[in-house]
């Protein structure tokens, strides 16, 4: 009972992380088909920004000035970079990405140095919000699980509740149209980048102090938040809500089990020891690749449901 | 004629003393290969600025340089691949350098003892001499030993012996839990703790043996709950860089009070890391420690001084030393001779006389498990500016963490 | 529009010329550089030769942006050492020569088991299934140090077995001449796959998958063998790896090193056949020199890149076509002046931004030694307005006058672009 209940607790708060992390990448991929491969170049910059707002004026102005400084660098990206390559097709999109998160790598070490940064909590936040079973649970990280549901409600509203939103959605499928009817697409793309950008800004803010905010921050969520995406179903918002959620439970979950294959094999009254053939592959206890297993369901998901799971498109 | 015996003695002894001191003055050239660029180059910059700054000192300090060398210590950025070690090797051995040092992943150590092997074997009289001064793989002073290969750090299975000495006297502790990233460090980190215990405490109960996939885990929280269910009254790890950094985080944060047994506490980011938490209680088993007196003491503050880095890499001060050392014995900076001079060779290391093990040319050292404590008059050194610093619970003789060897070591 | 075929009967002697002057290179190389550096680095091209080259079957000709090559060309390399070293226990005689066979058949063989789940779909699908694979086999390679050997990984001894005219492959420059044959025979094979039926329908699926579909060709099938020939070329360049180090570790399955090849055929030109060969001679140059000259170096690889994408999508190899095609109308002289001025003034914006960016990586990294920075022989002073406005200054001029000259050559441009397209109208109609 109670590991179930710590897991839970567990598996929802890091499922919510993802989401925020991801939730900016999905709006870019669902409204400009582009994946971009420098959103977790831009979380870290957001960490960057939040911790140097944090040293100067305090923590919470943080959190407002660095998704705004990384929205406005993401929209003067794609005004400049993004749009010139927009009718050479998907894959130069995908690659201007992939050279941006170099470039970002390089000039944040530049300017901060290659250490990590002493970004910490707010005093305000750094207390145990509450304890179940012995163990207690920051304070921050609910902070963080709020933001997260937050971010959810806000991009929903944004997206099918207001005008701007419709024309965005539109803008996807059918840009000539929208733009014979007046809307000037280009800006409403370059509004959508940087609204992702400064999505993955504020989860930078939120979560630098959580993680270690350092160079290698964004190469270490750089693949998590695309199966993510992938997973939950390239285009679906939702889908990326649901698959957040999943793959936090299934590493929570995962963790706690020290079950392996031989254990199963042994179950069905098998003898399984170091003599067996394949025993190093069957030794293998699911807690020691609790964090692959995405990877896995990545894999797992794209061959057997290559839309997703909500989603709605594949490709 | 007595005027004349008297001068011819004393010109005799001149000569003999200038062949003595032949090597005097020579410029030694060191090539350090390490990453200087990519995730691992503020520890990789860290420790080549240690080798050039110790190189300076003992530059200008007779006492500690008997054989008068001036030492010349060069980067070469691997990027931290043990194939580009290999380009970083050759260009290295093109320049002329004879002398080769690198300690950041036992995986470029590994690429770098062969090549080292292979030139060697193919290249006569023009022999390079590698000297490791911080990958811990037991194998390259076991299986692999090399005469031409000398390590400075204690390996794994030192520091365990170490760790399971000290453990051994704490009564308190009857359950361990072990977490260590599944890669050979971390494998060979709980193997060497569990034999270790096996021997000196039967009593104690490994509790958990976590193995998670390196730099891939971003929430330790659910470690740290499964840590909590096992009912531990200890954790050891081997874990460096960020998984380190985020375990403490997670300890932190779950507001666990279990005494946490740690490799590389010291290293670049995880004193930062530990500082955010409180009263966090954690040891450290390392060769060396945060408050030493004296020259070394003076060495510490003038690297901060001029670097705002820490100087954490001792094994830099033991390199030049046993190479001076060698040197003055071999009376030459030949590779082959000094090689020779330092199988063997017993000298003063940071706190008293080591010696590099003949079978293995494995250093023998004392060890120190080191809590971390805030400052005070006694333990004045800050961490990274933290306030903190590790201070000594127990320092180990030598013969304390000696480990047998395998070795079989083939001699030119 | 029809192009003008030039036919030769019955010997093709553009082709000829060509090949033969790509093996005399070969062949000549090392005697022109003689360094063992040179050679290192010689050896090193031609082994990323042949696997840029495997690469781009899947990316320029099928059009498959893979993330995660590097598991064929890795297990190609961990099956050869494995062999190699077998070899030389004495466990079965095979010559030395034929171990990046080996290797060869291995990433064929890990292509056939994970290639049908692969190709399942083309373009954004493929490229998160090959990065979730891997990154999957690079996890699991740190856990089985059985065989992938752990941290040290497994090493080998490339003077075994037995030796054929006595050659015995120690020496460096024996391996080149080895690895030479290889990427002559891998790169006509490679160069011969792309003329054949399957080849050809290859770019087909590429261009227009549906449309195959109507014809009668499996969209997956194709791609399916695509992939499994590209994974047996990368095995052996895997395998020719093995023997030049003499060590595998982990890092040969890595994101990086996937993540270089991508870079580096999209550098070179993925539309072109022989555009991978000039990227895979940069990758070498790249890591082995600029890294060692600069340590910006990730930094100018980064901007390269990216103004690539923005501007020559087709790569180095598309700039080299499209002045050849200029070449072949007769117009290039005319615009020999304003290469001349473009070249000169990018290169004063190079010098000045170079001296900013050395300047402020030296500040960042190694601001205690002092502020002088040697660049090209000029020593700057990173800590002096003077140097800092010289450099700005440098950088304000060279760009202004690279503006004049970029318009005055993209109006010449224009006219020899409009030029060609009439002389080549006049030449269908006539």
């Amino acid at each position: 009972m109670e590991f179930i209940t710590v897991s839970l607790l567990n598996g929802l708060s890091y499922g919510l992380l993802l989401f925020m992390l991801s939730s900016g990448l999905t709006l870019i991929f669902s409204m400009m088909g582009v994946l971009n491969f420098a959103h977790a170049s831009f979380y870290m910059l957001g960490a960057y920004f939040g911790y140097t707002v944090s040293q100067t004026i305090g923590y919470a102005p943080g959190l407002i000035l660095a998704p705004l400084a990384v929205g406005v660098l993401g929209a003067l990206f794609e005004k400049y970079c993004l749009r010139r390559v927009h009718h050479f097709g998907h894959v130069p999109e995908l690659l201007i990405t992939f050279g941006l998160s170099y470039l970002i790598l390089e000039i944040v070490q530049l300017v901060w140095g290659r250490s990590a940064m002493d970004y910490r909590k707010p005093e305000w936040l750094d207390f145990p919000a509450f304890s179940i079973f012995g163990t207690q649970f920051p304070a921050y990280r609910l902070f963080t699980m709020g933001v997260a549901l937050v971010m959810l409600a806000a991009l929903w509203l944004l997206l099918k509740k207001t005008r701007i939103g419709l024309v965005i959605q539109a803008a996807l499928t059918h840009p000539q149209a929208v733009e014979s009817l007046g809307h000037n697409v280009p800006r409403v793309f370059m509004l959508v980048f940087g609204g992702g950008a400064a999505l993955a800004g504020l989860a930078g803010a939120v979560g630098g102090a959580q993680f270690v905010t350092e160079p290698a921050m964004a190469a270490s969520v750089g693949s998590i938040i695309f199966v993510v995406v992938v997973v939950g179903g390239m285009g679906s918002l939702p889908g990326a809500f649901v698959a957040s959620l999943l793959i936090g439970l299934m590493d929570a979950f995962a963790v706690g089990s020290d079950r392996s294959l031989a254990d199963a094999l042994r179950f069905f009254g098998m003898v399984v020891n170091e003599a067996t053939f394949g025993w190093v592959v069957l030794k293998v206890k699911i807690s020691q690749v609790a964090a692959i297993l995405p990877y896995l369901l990545l894999v797992l998901i794209l061959i057997f449901r290559p839309r997703g799971l909500l989603g709605t498109r594949e490709g | 004629m007595k005027f004349a015996l008297k001068t011819m003695a004393f010109s005799v002894m001149l000569a003999g003393a200038s062949v003595a001191f032949s090597q005097s003055g020579e410029t030694v050239k060191i090539a350090h290969i390490d990453p200087f660029s990519g995730p691992f180059a503020n520890v990789g910059q860290n420790q080549l600025k240690s080798w050039q700054f110790v190189a300076e000192r003992l530059n200008a300090n007779a006492k500690l340089n008997p054989a008068g060398v001036k030492f010349e210590v060069v980067g070469f950025d691997n990027k931290g691949s043990p194939q580009e070690s290999l380009n970083a090797l050759k260009a290295a051995v093109d320049q002329g350098f004879r002398y080769v040092t690198q300690g950041n992943g036992s995986g470029a150590a590994a690429a770098i003892q062969d090549a080292v092997n292979k030139h060697n074997e193919r290249n006569p009289g023009k022999e390079v001499v590698y000297i490791n001064y911080a990958a811990v793989d037991p194998a390259l002073t076991n299986e692999r030993c090399s005469f031409w290969h000398f390590r400075l750090d204690a390996d794994t299975s030192m520091k365990m012996e170490a760790l399971t000495s000290f453990m051994k006297d704490e009564k308190n502790i009857k359950n361990i839990y072990l977490i260590n990233q599944n890669y050979a460090h971390g494998q060979q980190v709980a193997k060497f703790f569990k034999e270790g215990m096996a021997r000196k405490r039967p009593d104690v109960k490994i509790v958990g043996d976590e193995l998670h996939p390196l730099g891939q885990v971003k929430d330790f929280a659910p470690y740290v709950a499964k840590i909590k269910a096992s009912g531990a009254d200890a954790i050891v790890t081997g874990n460096w860089g960020t998984d380190m950094t985020l375990l403490v985080k997670a300890l932190n944060d779950s507001g666990m009070k279990v005494p946490l047994y740690a490799y590389y506490a010291g290293v670049s980011g995880t004193p930062t890391a530990l500082a955010q938490g409180k009263d966090m209680n954690v040891s450290q088993v390392a060769i060396s420690h945060s408050n030493y007196t004296g020259d070394l003491q003076a060495l510490r503050n003038d690297f901060k001084k001029k670097f705002n880095d820490d100087y954490y890499t001792f094994q830099t001060y033991l390199g030049l030393r046993m190479l001076s050392e060698g040197m003055a014995k071999a009376k030459s900076t030949d590779p082959v001779k000094v090689a020779t001079a330092m199988s063997g060779l017993r000298f003063q290391g940071t706190v008293g006389e080591v010696e590099m093990r003949k079978t293995d040319h494995q250093l023998q050292q004392h060890m120190f498990i080191s809590k971390w404590t805030k400052a005070d008059a006694k333990h004045p050194y800050s961490e990274e500016n933290t306030g903190f610093n590790f201070a000594v619970v127990k320092q180990l003789e030598p013969y304390v963490a000696s480990t047998p060897t395998s070795c079989q070591m083939k001699r030119p | 529009m029809s192009a003008r075929h030039y036919e030769f009967k019955p010997y093709n002697i553009g082709r000829w010329l060509v090949w033969s002057l790509f093996a005399l290179v070969l062949l000549v190389a090392p005697v022109v550089f003689t360094s063992s550096l040179s050679h290192t680095m010689l050896s090193q091209m031609g082994i990323a030769i042949i696997v840029c080259l495997a690469y781009n079957m899947l990316l320029g000709q099928g059009g498959m942006l893979s993330f995660g090559h590097a598991v064929y060309s890795g297990m190609g390399s961990f099956l050869a050492i494995h062999t190699l070293n077998a070899v030389g226990k004495g466990a079965f005689d095979l010559p030395v020569s034929l171990i990046p066979l080996v290797g060869g058949m291995a990433g064929l063989a890990f292509a056939l088991l994970l290639g049908w789940v692969t190709t399942k779909k083309a373009a954004t699908p493929f490229a998160m299934i090959t990065l979730g694979v891997g990154e999957l086999v690079w996890a699991m390679s740190l856990m089985f140090p059985e065989f992938f050997g752990g941290e040290g990984g497994i090493s080998g001894n490339r003077v075994t077995g037995s030796k054929p005219f006595g050659i015995t492959f120690g020496p460096q420059i024996q391996l080149y001449y080895l690895i030479a044959v290889y990427t002559f025979v891998c790169t006509a094979l490679m160069f011969a796959f792309t003329r054949t039926p399957l080849g050809r329908i290859l770019n087909a699926v590429r261009d227009n998958p549906e449309r195959v579909e109507f014809v009668g060709y499996d969209t997956q099938k194709v791609r399916f063998f695509a992939f499994c020939i590209s994974g047996f070329f990368a095995g052996i360049s895997g395998g020719l790896g093995a023997l030049n180090f003499e060590i595998v570790t982990s890092e040969v399955v890595g994101a990086a090193r996937s993540g270089a090849y991508l870079l580096f055929v999209f550098l070179g030109g993925a539309t072109f056949f022989f555009g991978p060969i000039l990227g895979a001679i940069l990758m070498v140059l790249a890591f082995v020199l600029l890294s060692e000259l600069t340590k910006a170096w990730l930094l100018y690889l980064g901007l390269v890149f990216l103004f690539m994408v923005m501007y020559a999508p087709g790569g180095i190899a598309s700039l080299i076509m499209m002045n050849l095609r200029v070449a072949a109308f007769g117009r290039l002289r005319t615009l020999w002046v304003s290469y001349l001025g473009l070249g000169l003034t990018f290169l004063v914006v190079l010098l000045g931004a170079g001296a900013m960016i050395e300047m402020t990586y030296h500040l960042q990294i190694n601001a205690a030694m002092g502020d002088q920075v040697k660049y090209l022989g000029i020593p700057l002073h990173a800590r002096g307005l003077n140097s800092w406005f010289g450099s700005l200054f440098v950088v304000l001029t060279g760009f202004g006058l690279f503006e004049l000259m970029r318009r005055q050559f993209a109006i010449q441009w224009g006219e020899i672009q409009t030029e060609i397209e009439k002389e080549i109208k006049r030449r269908e109609t006539a």
